[in-house]
């Protein structure tokens, strides 16, 4: 039963971060009908960032949490900045072209990323410091839930219900929704589409920098390609779910973390990935549009 | 208050407006009729800006609207009920009436609009919590129209409000676009195919041929108009 119940959790915090950069690609398929190529990288830069605060901060004598949150704050304003330019550069001059052109934008701006950090870092595999701290009141959990999980399980709980929240109540989370619904009508009702995709961009590119920086505390070394292989099963778990749906990019996130983990557990880790992406292909034959997502109705 | 002069939009290279002048008075309700594909809706997505047309001069209270970008034109206090009603369908009715007033913060002058709108459509107000696109056509309708009038427009632009509603439902509309002009002193543009309920509202009319203006006057001389008759009133 301990087994069960260690892979079961290990298998929500690895899905806890697939949803955390999940949302990022749903949020900005159901704006702008782009799936974001370029994201994984986004969430990549979020762990270089912390990576080379974390450094600073650690070399000015600085220890503990405040190198985390300190950290993990500079990774999330970098990171949305970039999301932000991306979406200007590479996106934004395309938006009345066919929907093809932009993907292959997307494409080229991941390429361009993961060799820009390559170049200005290294290829190498850097070690990343364990910034979380261990719990004291964990200790006795330890062989089922340690430290590490905790924090990123309930990190990502706390960043969900936030997020759900500013979609709800505030004034930008309902232009979002009235945009994702209808872009002609918001912008016939007063809403400036451009500032709601710029914030979509840079509330995505938070939570992966979020999510790249407890990933990268908790498996201890990244490089430039983390990105796309994150980005690459990111994009499943949202299409797995529903893409455009955000309660779909969690569960989509989750069932996949435990797919991944329940395989590694009870088979063989060798085969973790196969058992990921045949559930992708069972669910898509069952339920074409992902497990909450609608069935398209074809605008007019 | 409105004025368009000689003004040309396209759809890529297909010319949908080809050189539209038309003016519309502070207070009035002007009527722009026509056969499906003249050019009706076109020219009040050139208005709203969601369509800038390529030549030619929109201007709104004396100054020119045709650079501006779509929220800006409705800043300026002009605001479109669109062809086909474009609720936002997951969201409330209330939520809708929000979107409605986005650009406005006067909190208090806001629940007073909305007591208003709640007063010319009660059933809107028993539907408060509902999703948008659960409500019926007309009741679809009426939240159309009660959202643009969240914006507290000065000029209204209303796109075929009684496409496919029931006579019923029809002239409860029009009662109440009746009712909008008169109480809140707000001009009206109606887009119309139903030419013959438009003509009964509104004080002057416009007929739209191929994207071109091809004849104007005050209702009652379109009313008996030889041609109107013939090709728009069925008699």
């Amino acid at each position: 039963m301990d087994y069960f119940l260690e892979i079961f959790l290990s298998g929500l915090t690895r899905g806890s971060i697939y949803a955390l950069i999940a949302l990022g690609y749903t949020m900005v398929y159901g704006i702008i009908e782009l799936i974001n190529f370029a994201h994984g990288e986004i969430y990549m830069i979020g762990a270089f960032t912390a990576l080379i605060i974390a450094s600073v901060l650690t070399t000015l004598g600085m220890s503990g949490p405040a190198v985390l949150i300190l950290a993990g704050i500079v990774a999330v304003i970098y990171a949305s900045a970039y999301g932000f330019t991306v979406e200007k550069i590479a996106y934004k001059p395309l938006r009345g072209a066919s929907r093809l052109s932009p993907l292959i934008s997307a494409i080229g701006m991941s390429i361009f990323l993961q060799n820009y950090v390559m170049l200005a870092q290294t290829s190498d595999f850097l070690p990343f410091p364990n910034l979380l701290p261990e719990l004291p009141f964990l200790e006795s959990t330890a062989h089922i839930m340690g430290s590490t999980d905790f924090i990123i399980i309930a990190t990502t709980a706390v960043v969900m219900v936030a997020l759900t929240l500013l979609i709800k109540f505030t004034r930008m989370g309902k232009a979002m929704r009235a945009t994702a619904q209808d872009r002609n009508m918001a912008m016939l009702v007063g809403v400036n589409v451009n500032r709601v995709i710029s914030a979509t961009f840079i509330i995505g590119s938070a939570l992966a920098a979020i999510g790249g920086v407890l990933i990268a505390s908790h498996i201890g070394r990244i490089n430039f390609y983390i990105g796309f292989i994150a980005g690459i099963k990111a994009f499943t778990a949202a299409v797995l779910g529903g893409i455009g749906s955000i309660p779909g990019a969690v569960l989509g996130g989750l069932v996949l973390g435990w797919t991944e983990c329940f395989a590694t557990g009870y088979v063989s880790s060798d085969y973790e990935d196969a058992f990921a992406f045949a559930l992708l292909v069972l669910i898509l034959i069952l339920r074409p549009a992902g497990i909450l997502g609608k069935a398209s109705v074809q605008k007019v | 208050m409105l004025e368009l002069n000689n003004v040309e939009t396209f759809y890529g290279n297909i010319m949908a407006l080809k050189g539209i002048t038309l003016k519309v008075y502070e207070g009035e309700i002007i009527t722009l009729i026509g056969a499906n594909g003249a050019g009706k809706t076109t020219t009040l997505m050139s208005i709203s800006g969601i369509v800038p047309p390529r030549s030619g001069e929109i201007l709104f209270q004396g100054k020119p609207i045709h650079c501006l970008s779509p929220d800006e034109i409705v800043a300026l206090g002009i605001s479109q009920v669109p062809e086909g009603r474009r609720i936002f369908p997951q969201l409330s009715v209330q939520e809708n009436l929000d979107m409605g007033a986005f650009l406005r913060r006067d909190t208090a002058g806001i629940r007073k609009d909305l007591d208003y709108v709640f007063g010319l459509f009660p059933i809107l107000a028993q539907r408060r919590h509902q999703a948008g696109g659960t409500l019926s056509g007309g009741e679809q309708q009426m939240l159309a129209i009660s959202r643009s009038l969240m914006a507290r427009p000065r000029l209204l632009l209303l796109d075929e409000p009684s496409l496919g509603l029931a006579p019923m439902m029809v002239k409860l509309i029009f009662q109440v676009i009746g009712k909008i002009n008169g109480e809140g002193a707000t001009t009206i543009f109606l887009v119309e195919q139903n030419a013959n309920m438009a003509m009964q509202v509104a004080h002057r009319g416009y007929v739209m041929e191929n994207g071109r203006i091809a004849l104007s006057g005050t209702a009652s001389e379109l009313l008996h108009d030889e041609h109107v008759k013939k090709a728009y009133l069925g008699i």
